[in-house]
């Protein structure tokens, strides 16, 4: 089979906002860069109804116009693209770095990582199996086939609490799921579902498998404190358990992470081997938005530019 | 309404037509927001790189739709998009929520090689 090699000065790798932003200014300086991504580009901001704070924008501007247009900045400057690939090996170490797709093989002395996280999965049994068949991750998307039903929500933190409030809308009833005694989204949401007549919560709880029962769901929960496994038969589960890392491809690599799995850099961006950066939430940093994702990206390729 | 790169197929006499004269079809049906957007835009990179492939889109909520609601392969399904793959008119493949690249890639192989 034959093997084609393609050389770039840059590779990034993610076309969320820090990659784009980073696109934009190295493409635009005439370095000549290609944007890898397991997806199509926009990372998380492409699925986001509105972004409301982001500078520039007086009205909210929703989300898949901002990327989409992101994109097409970098586009004009020259930014290649190779948009739903699988890497399906990297070297990240010595002067010269590469990445293969299928047959082709992408070289750059430098590289950015932009991989951004994704939602977490509880990697229990039934998981995968029923998603899509009565698991679910998006209110929005999937609350309405549970017009009128029981369903159960895993997660105790912001997000779990405000799908919550939209499935409310929906649903006749929800069991919360949640490992702690309290929970962990902000004190006004909590609050509202505490506080509904149609929200039960089963505190210090997590669940340890799910099956299926014609068309319910069976979910088998493990009591934290006294290690009782008990079962519950609803009509669905929506998860929302945070957001991890998308580090899997550098597993494998001597790229330095913390211990939450998140790439360790200095404020140059720069990651512990040599001309590899980390820009973005796939960073080890406090805040994750958009415009700190941009900063990232920009920094980054302004210390490539330095360097080329 | 999102507006897509795909065709965008906007009634159950247009889907038949486009799988009676199409070997090969695939069409999301969801939502036209920007949730389903990860598959919409797979098939539109795919485009190229399968263009023996009629990648489209429609509309989940329209009463037309009800042509792919309705599929006994979607029985169980809850959540979207709907993906149905055809293939010489018949349904050979359908996933339910959203799918990454390589699943999307891995059906076509399946079904379509």
């Amino acid at each position: 089979m034959s093997q084609a090699t393609h050389p770039f000065d840059l590779i990034i790798i993610g076309a969320g906002p820090a990659g784009l932003a980073a696109a934009i200014y190295t493409a635009r300086a005439a370095v000549r860069t290609l944007v890898i991504d397991q997806s199509s580009a926009g990372g998380q901001v492409k699925t986001t109804h509105q972004v409301a704070n982001y500078p520039g924008f007086i009205e909210p501007v929703p989300g898949y116009e901002l990327a989409g247009n992101m994109k097409k900045q970098a586009e004009k400057y020259g930014t290649k693209f190779e948009l739903a690939a699988e890497i399906t090996a990297i070297n990240l170490v010595g002067e010269e770095k590469w990445v293969k797709i299928d047959d082709e093989t992408y070289t750059a002395k430098h590289v950015i990582i932009a991989t951004g996280s994704s939602p977490r999965l509880l990697n229990v049994p039934g998981e995968q199996e029923f998603k899509g068949g009565g698991i679910s991750y998006c209110a929005t998307c999937d609350g309405e086939f549970y017009t009128g039903k029981d369903i159960i929500v895993v997660g105790g933190g912001n997000s779990a609490m405000e799908e919550s409030l939209l499935l409310l809308q929906f649903v006749k009833s929800i069991t919360v799921i949640h490992q702690f005694d309290t929970l962990q989204a902000e004190k006004i949401t909590a609050d509202k579902m505490i506080k509904n007549p149609k929200v039960n919560i089963l505190w210090s709880h997590e669940p340890r498998g799910f099956d299926k029962k014609d068309d319910r769901i069976i979910v088998t929960a493990e009591n934290l404190k006294t290690k009782e496994l008990i079962t519950l038969e609803r009509d669905g589960v929506f998860i929302f358990v945070g957001m991890l890392p998308s580090v899997d491809l550098f597993r494998n690599t001597p790229l330095q992470l913390n211990e939450q799995g998140y790439i360790v850099t200095n404020e140059k961006m720069e990651t512990n081997l040599e001309g590899v950066y980390a820009a973005g939430d796939v960073r080890d940093k406090k805040y994750r938005q958009i415009t700190t994702a941009v900063g990232d990206g920009t920094i980054a390729s302004l210390e490539i530019i330095q360097k080329i | 309404m999102l507006q897509t790169n795909l065709e965008h197929v906007t009634s159950k006499e247009q889907l038949q037509q486009i799988i009676n004269s199409n070997e090969k079809v695939a069409v999301c049906c969801g939502r036209m927001g920007p949730m389903c957007i990860p598959v919409y835009d797979i098939f539109d990179v795919f485009r190229e790189k399968y263009p023996d492939v009629k990648f489209m889109d429609m509309d989940f909520d329209i009463p037309d739709a009800a042509v792919i609601r309705s599929l006994p392969e979607c029985r169980t399904f809850r959540g979207l998009p709907f993906t149905i793959y055809y293939c010489n008119g018949k349904v050979v493949k359908a996933t339910t929520s959203i799918q990454d690249a390589k699943q999307v890639k891995d059906v076509i192989s399946e079904v379509f090689s």
